[in-house]
């Protein structure tokens, strides 16, 4: 391996550590939501500046790597892609710290019945597996899995939709509680925006492989 | 649709120093008023298939062609062919800056004269015109009967450029024109290739990558006298076709 592989092998590892600490937010986000653990959440809001520097550093190392080596070709895609994906991964760990200030500073035990009729845990497993399959496609170079990982946003784009549904009904009978079902239709929203990230994510990783521009695909076939 | 004319062209191209095989089937296609980058590790063929275009390897003993080289779809191995008719039309810039022991000014109406041009008035404004064309005339207008030797190796290339330029060639074979450059002149060579695109179709033979991927419409890679791949600079550098191109260019090869 020459060095210049040496150094694009530690950036892409700097993302997949990254992408670990996201998958971590993500999923104590979920246990914080669902076991209501307040603690947990404050500890996702304390983690949230990892994240942070993070995707500082890498863009700063993705900006040296493109000054100093001038990559082209499978190179080039790679560290434009680490690029999107390290931006995209640091809104997701956002969404995380959002629902985590939302569990300590809203959420009371009293919601646990509509969550459960919202199939919220539903939404954050099938976010976390896109989370996963999307790093291990990146990790083994590998694309055919991402027709299944774009199956998994059009899902959580069901679930979000029949959550709106729910809360609506739940107003309905409990006009009293309407800020805060506000606050959790805001919350499904930050999930189905993740399930969009992550297909973004998906999309970097098939122009990086396979050098395909899938980006907005889908709108240009229903317009 | 507006297609371009093809300027050059390679028709299976096999060229041989005695009994090495140097090109192996050579197909090319090169569009006027465009730039073609050749790149390749050294011993590749490329100067060597470069070369073909001018007939400068006739001047190799042992050394023999098949297949076809054609300008403006003529094979101009053909025996009723003039080398120097063709060197007229075809231009040829070097490696290493190579200006004549001669003024400035001589050094770029050389080419004319050699070919029979006796009105110093038309001389003198094909000098200019040159000059101006080579990005070369403000920096020399003042001091055109100095010496060549005179000037920067940056000068001395462009000078050599407009030396070439003189004789309205309608092709210019350019041979690593600026490894020997620092990178100012080199970007002013680059800038060069730019502008003369409008009115020349321009080869150039690169071991820079990056110079390759600037200047260039369209890039052959060459590896042990084949034409490995030869696209669009957009898609070679971006996503090649071939293992052994991405290979080389993101430098991973061997």
């Amino acid at each position: 391996m020459n060095h210049l592989e040496k150094e694009m092998l530690a950036l892409r590892n700097e993302v997949l550590d990254m992408w670990a600490l996201v998958y971590s937010q993500l999923e104590k986000t979920k246990g914080a939501l669902l076991k209501d653990n307040k603690d947990l959440a404050r500890e996702v809001i304390s983690r949230e500046r990892r994240v942070n520097a993070y995707e500082l550093k890498i863009d700063s190392d993705c900006e040296n790597y493109i000054a100093l080596y001038s990559p082209v070709a499978i190179d080039l895609r790679l560290v434009l892609s680490l690029l999107k994906i390290n931006g995209t991964l640091e809104r997701i760990g956002d969404f995380a710290e959002g629902i985590s200030r939302f569990v300590i500073d809203t959420y009371e035990k009293k919601y646990d019945s509509l969550i459960r009729e919202m199939r919220l845990e539903e939404m954050f497993d099938e976010l976390l597996e896109m989370l996963e399959g999307s790093r291990k496609a990146l990790e083994s170079e590998e694309t055919k899995m991402s027709g299944c990982l774009f199956a998994k946003d059009e899902y959580v784009d069901n679930l979000y939709d029949q959550s709106l549904q729910k809360i609506s009904e739940y107003i309905k009978m409990h006009s009293e509680d309407a800020l805060t079902c506000i606050f959790l239709a805001i919350l499904s929203r930050k999930l189905e925006r993740i399930g969009d990230h992550c297909n973004n994510i998906v999309e970097e990783i098939v122009f990086y492989i396979d050098a395909k521009v899938l980006k907005h695909a889908g709108k240009h076939k229903e317009v | 649709m507006d297609e371009k004319k093809i300027k050059l062209e390679a028709k299976n191209v096999n060229f041989y120093y005695d009994d090495f095989h140097a090109l192996k089937g050579i197909n090319m296609q090169i569009e006027q008023n465009s730039v073609v980058a050749f790149i390749g590790p050294s011993g590749c063929g490329k100067s060597t298939f470069l070369r073909l275009f001018n007939r400068m390897n006739d001047l190799i003993d042992g050394t023999h062609l098949t297949g076809e080289c054609l300008l403006d779809g003529r094979d101009i191995y053909d025996k009723r062919v003039h080398v120097d008719e063709l060197r007229k039309n075809v231009g040829m810039v070097f490696q290493k800056p190579n200006p004549f022991p001669k003024t400035i000014f001589e050094n770029v109406a050389y080419g004319l004269r050699v070919n029979g041009v006796k009105d110093e008035k038309y001389i003198k404004q094909r000098v200019e015109e040159s000059l101006q064309s080579a990005a070369l005339w403000e920096e020399v207008k003042d001091k055109l009967k100095k010496s060549a030797f005179e000037l920067s190796g940056g000068q001395q290339q462009r000078l050599c450029i407009a030396r070439a330029m003189a004789i309205s060639p309608s092709v210019l074979l350019m041979d690593e024109p600026a490894s020997a450059l620092d990178p100012i002149s080199t970007a002013k060579i680059e800038e060069l290739i730019h502008e003369l695109k409008k009115d020349y179709t321009i080869v150039i033979v690169t071991h820079n990558m990056q110079q390759a991927a600037r200047v260039s419409d369209k890039t052959g890679f060459f590896l042990l006298g084949e034409l490995i791949e030869y696209d669009q600079t957009k898609k070679i550098f971006l996503n090649p076709e071939k293992e052994s191109t991405q290979n080389y260019i993101t430098g991973r090869f061997g």
